[in-house]
């Protein structure tokens, strides 16, 4: 069963908020890797909706290319909205 | 609600049998712990085992609520020797290989469903609750182990060959579950607890479902081997039972 594939999993912790990744595992299918994931990753009550993934179909970044990518952004605080005076009365912007 | 002693006695030996025979299985799987074929399996079962080990301390609780008696649910789950217990013969058989230990899990998980969906609507409040929370449990147990068996039985000739092999070593066992003993007919006629034999259709259906999408082949109904209500158990037993309370017997009174 080693050679079976490897899955992402993907965990929601409640309605309202994203899946959020946590970890891999193995598993023959999707609904092996469901299963496995449930066990593996939601036995502390962690959530309430999980979401596999083949990770051979993830597609990633190129890690060389860090500063090509993302090396811009950096310094240029002017793109965060922080700027903006807050009217009054607004708790949450 | 005052209940006659008959009932008090007949109550108890059924709840004991049920939790006697999660305890007994809990412990069976914990065994595979750190040997199961993958990790994944391995992490799983232990969480069903972790269940069943749950259910077993609640139904202990309830015994011991109305039976002081009996003291609490450590005494009861680790002083207690074989004839004392009450658990179905199929939960104490070795574990066997890993296709005996799935097999009897696939057997048990159906029969808990079906029992533990019968006591939901139980007239005893307390019985009620408690399996309303382990029948979710049960169901996913039943989900984990029949996708399992469905996958090795219809699976490679070697586990199939397996799966089959251990089939036919624990069907003798099966008849046990649906034998209606003592106090039983009491219990279903006052609404706490279904007749044994009143759950077998509905086990032997869901079964015979299973047995075929895992291309295995069911037993004839064979003659009974029971004895666990009536505290008569196999050689397996007493080895179990001295690895689970052996710290408890070195070391009595021992807390964490």
């Amino acid at each position: 069963m080693n050679d079976a594939p490897l899955w992402e999993v993907f965990i929601r912790s409640q309605h309202g908020l994203a899946h959020k990744h946590v970890g891999s595992l193995h598993a023959a299918d999707a609904k092996l890797a469901l299963l496995n994931a449930r066990d593996a990753y939601t036995r502390r009550n962690e959530g309430v909706s999980i979401w596999v993934v083949r990770a051979a179909d993830i597609h990633a970044s190129d890690p060389r290319e860090e500063d090509t990518l993302f090396e811009s952004p950096k310094g240029k605080e002017f793109r965060h909205a922080t700027f903006f005076p807050t009217p009054e009365g607004v708790k949450n912007l | 609600m005052a209940m006659s002693s008959e009932a008090v006695v007949a109550r108890r030996e059924r709840l004991l049998q049920l939790a006697d025979s999660n305890l007994i299985l809990a412990q069976q799987l914990t065994a595979w712990c750190g040997h199961a074929p993958m990790i994944e399996e391995d992490l799983a079962q232990a969480n069903v085992a972790l269940d069943l080990l749950g259910q077993a301390r609640q139904w202990y609780r309830l015994v011991c609520a109305s039976e002081p008696e009996f003291g609490d649910e450590d005494r009861l789950a680790m002083l207690r020797d074989v004839a004392q217990w009450r658990n179905l013969l199929l939960c104490e058989i070795a574990n066997g290989d890993f296709a005996q230990t799935l097999v009897r899990q696939a057997l048990y998980d159906e029969f808990h469903v079906v029992l533990l969906t019968a006591l939901v609507a139980s007239s005893d409040a307390g019985i009620a609750e408690i399996a309303a929370k382990a029948v979710k449990e049960a169901r996913y147990h039943r989900l984990r182990s029949a996708d399992l068996l469905v996958r090795l039985g219809d699976g490679t000739s070697e586990s199939h060959a397996r799966c089959q092999r251990a089939l036919d070593r624990l069907w003798p066992h099966v008849a046990e579950l649906f034998v209606d003993h003592e106090g039983d007919a009491l219990l279903a006629a006052m609404g706490v607890a279904p007749l044994p034999s009143s759950l077998e259709e509905t086990w032997g259906q869901a079964v015979g479902t299973l047995a075929r999408k895992a291309t295995l082949t069911l037993g004839a109904v064979a003659s009974a081997r029971a004895g666990g209500r009536q505290k008569r158990h196999t050689e397996h037993l007493g080895f179990l039972l001295a690895e689970m309370q052996f710290m408890q017997r070195s070391y009595p009174e021992a807390t964490w």
